[in-house]
């Protein structure tokens, strides 16, 4: 008997003792993640910066050394500079649209009405689909020669049968085109932020303020926004970092053209370090992102730290 | 008088929810309708495009399903969906629990590290990615986007994770504890089986994710047997200039409506996840 608990009990008492240790489980549960984002996120960003700063080319892979001439050579192509503005244009008039379509959406679906749960579902359809397969149909509306649009802005008298408008072969109707794509892929995100932002500010507070005689501007942006604007500054971040870094939209409908009217940074790195081959090109543009993602970042964590007050 | 005030206001109220569903849900009844029409139809300039103007027809889904890839891809969908999620659960479910147990401000600076990295964008990454997948041999097939689809994955679902965790009463582990458990043990006997809803939410979620995905799949893979859905329709159904407009949005369609409702379901999780938890 003695013999017995004396053999069993060393054995089995260590391994029980680590596992009960939390300082050791704590760690060693988080590590795999850690290391996760540390292998396929962080070394691949250094090594986009080093290829930034190399001459490598898909057809000649050599990490040969030219320090910043990558940079200035972009930085003096008329195209890129193009790039850089429809970014810009692209994700402020995505973002504008987005969000007021999406705040009046909210206020509409706040209120009971019959059909509400069905309202809600289909108007998050543009989030909720899958950004290649969704674009299609975009694409498919905004055909050449059987545009449903074009059809209807003739069939109510808006536009002469005899122009035929090229909503993708045109660079001011292309770039409305990606743009307003984009906004109607955004929207059902601000709605439903806007929705649950509504649904989180006590009642009590807006009854307060309508017996003190405020009105529904008043209420809105003197009590409301305050209130809500944590929760709306963390969805404005992620939908400014998913349309300025959006590439799909772009690709799927103009492949950044007609002549890079509708170039998106994305799109021209992707034609660049992949289509062209010059990853190293491609990486410097890539890179452009980075200054505006950062300050992305710290502005959220600004507006979470104070969602926490 | 009132009433007729009232009716303005019931009528343009409505008016507006109609324009907004409209202009949300169109594509998608365009998809619909242009499954079924006749490619007679479709390519007519005179009919009015909003109805049929010739009796709905089938063939586009038989070409499809016949005739084109379209279940392979629906196939590798599947597979890239259903390994993604396995190596989320096995990574994000501990890291969720670790965070969520761990005290002080290390603890949540951590958490919140991991959670930036999923606003980490493809487009910063996909020149190296790819450089990264081809070392490894893994160019042009399929498992290059299991590899690399876990990295936005489980940040987010760690985050999730790690809320559900936060609800989850601490006393219930260390009463396990007191009976005898490990640690572990108290966790998988205790905590797992508490946070089922979490872990099914979590496992919609990744797999929706890996469903949207495009610059990864359309970066890594040109061969058109190991694409996944959503590139295989959008690169694979034009052929030269002419695009099969029938088959393509029956394919868009058909892909799209699992999507759509697993997103459905799940959305009022992910907002809360996605607003660290801001509304509750």
């Amino acid at each position: 008997m003695a013999t017995i608990t004396t053999d069993v009990m060393p054995r089995r008492r260590r391994p029980r003792y680590l596992l009960d240790r939390v300082d050791v489980i704590g760690p060693l549960f988080i590590a795999p993640a850690i290391i996760y984002v540390l292998v396929l996120v962080a070394l691949p960003f250094f090594l986009a910066l080093y290829y930034s700063v190399s001459a490598f080319t898909i057809f000649d892979p050599s990490y040969r050394f030219v320090g910043f001439s990558n940079f200035l050579d972009v930085m003096k192509s008329e195209i890129f500079r193009r790039t850089l503005i429809n970014t810009f244009v692209f994700t402020i008039g995505a973002q504008v649209i987005g969000l007021l379509l999406g705040k009046f959406a909210a206020m509409l679906l706040m209120k009971e009405f019959p059909g509400r749960g069905l309202a809600r579902a289909l108007v998050v359809l543009p989030w909720a689909v899958p950004v290649s397969l969704a674009t299609l149909a975009w694409q498919w509306m905004f055909d050449s020669l059987y545009s449903v649009i074009n059809w209807t802005l003739v069939a109510i008298g808006l536009l002469n049968p005899e122009t035929h408008l090229q909503w993708l072969g045109q660079q001011d109707l292309a770039m409305l085109a990606v743009t307003v794509v984009h906004a109607w892929r955004l929207f059902p995100f601000g709605v439903v932020i806007f929705i649950a932002g509504f649904t989180s500010v006590p009642k009590d507070v807006l009854d307060a303020a309508t017996v003190d005689g405020a009105g529904f501007w008043r209420r809105n942006y003197q009590i409301i926004l305050p209130i809500i604007a944590p929760i709306v500054v963390i969805a404005l971040i992620f939908g400014t970092v998913f349309t300025f870094t959006d590439l799909s939209v772009v690709y799927l409908l103009t492949k950044g053209g007609p002549m890079n009217g509708t170039q998106v940074l994305g799109s021209l790195a992707f034609q660049v370090g992949i289509m062209s081959g010059d990853v190293a090109h491609g990486a410097v543009i890539c890179l452009f992102l980075f200054p505006f993602l950062l300050i992305a970042v710290v502005v959220f964590l600004r507006a979470l730290r104070r969602r926490e007050i | 008088m009132r009433l007729t005030k009232w009716l303005i206001g019931e009528a343009s109220f409505y008016a507006a929810v109609v324009t907004l569903v409209t202009f949300a849900a169109f594509p998608f009844y365009w998809m619909l309708i242009t499954t079924f029409k006749t490619d007679g139809d479709l390519y007519n300039l005179k009919s009015n495009p909003y109805w049929f103007n010739a009796a709905p027809t089938l063939e586009h889904l038989r070409y499809l399903f016949n005739e084109t890839l379209f279940l392979q891809w629906l196939y590798n969908s599947a597979i890239i969906g259903v390994c993604v999620v396995v190596i989320t659960l096995l990574v994000a479910l501990p890291a969720g629990y670790s965070l969520a147990r761990m005290s002080g401000r290390g603890a949540e600076s951590l958490g919140i590290g991991i959670f930036l990295t999923y606003l980490v964008p493809p487009t910063l990454l996909f020149l190296p990615l790819s450089r990264v997948v081809s070392v490894l041999g893994l160019q042009d097939s399929l498992w290059s986007l299991v590899l690399v689809y876990p990295t936005f994955t489980i940040p987010f679902c760690t985050w999730l994770f790690m809320g559900f965790f936060k609800s989850v009463p601490r006393e219930i582990e260390e009463a396990a504890i007191v009976d005898g458990c490990t640690a572990v043990g108290a966790f998988v006997k205790t905590v797992l089986p508490l946070s089922v809803p979490g872990i099914l939410t979590v496992v919609i979620f990744a797999f929706t994710l890996t469903m949207q995905e495009f610059v990864y799949a359309l970066t890594f893979i040109s061969s058109s047997d190991e694409k996944p859905v959503t590139l295989g329709v959008a690169t694979d159904l034009v052929r030269g200039d002419i695009f099969y407009w029938g088959e393509l949005m029956a394919a868009a369609l058909i892909a799209s409506v699992p999507v759509a409702i697993a997103y459905n379901l799940f959305l009022d999780r992910f907002i809360s996840g996605i607003t660290g938890g801001a509304v509750k």
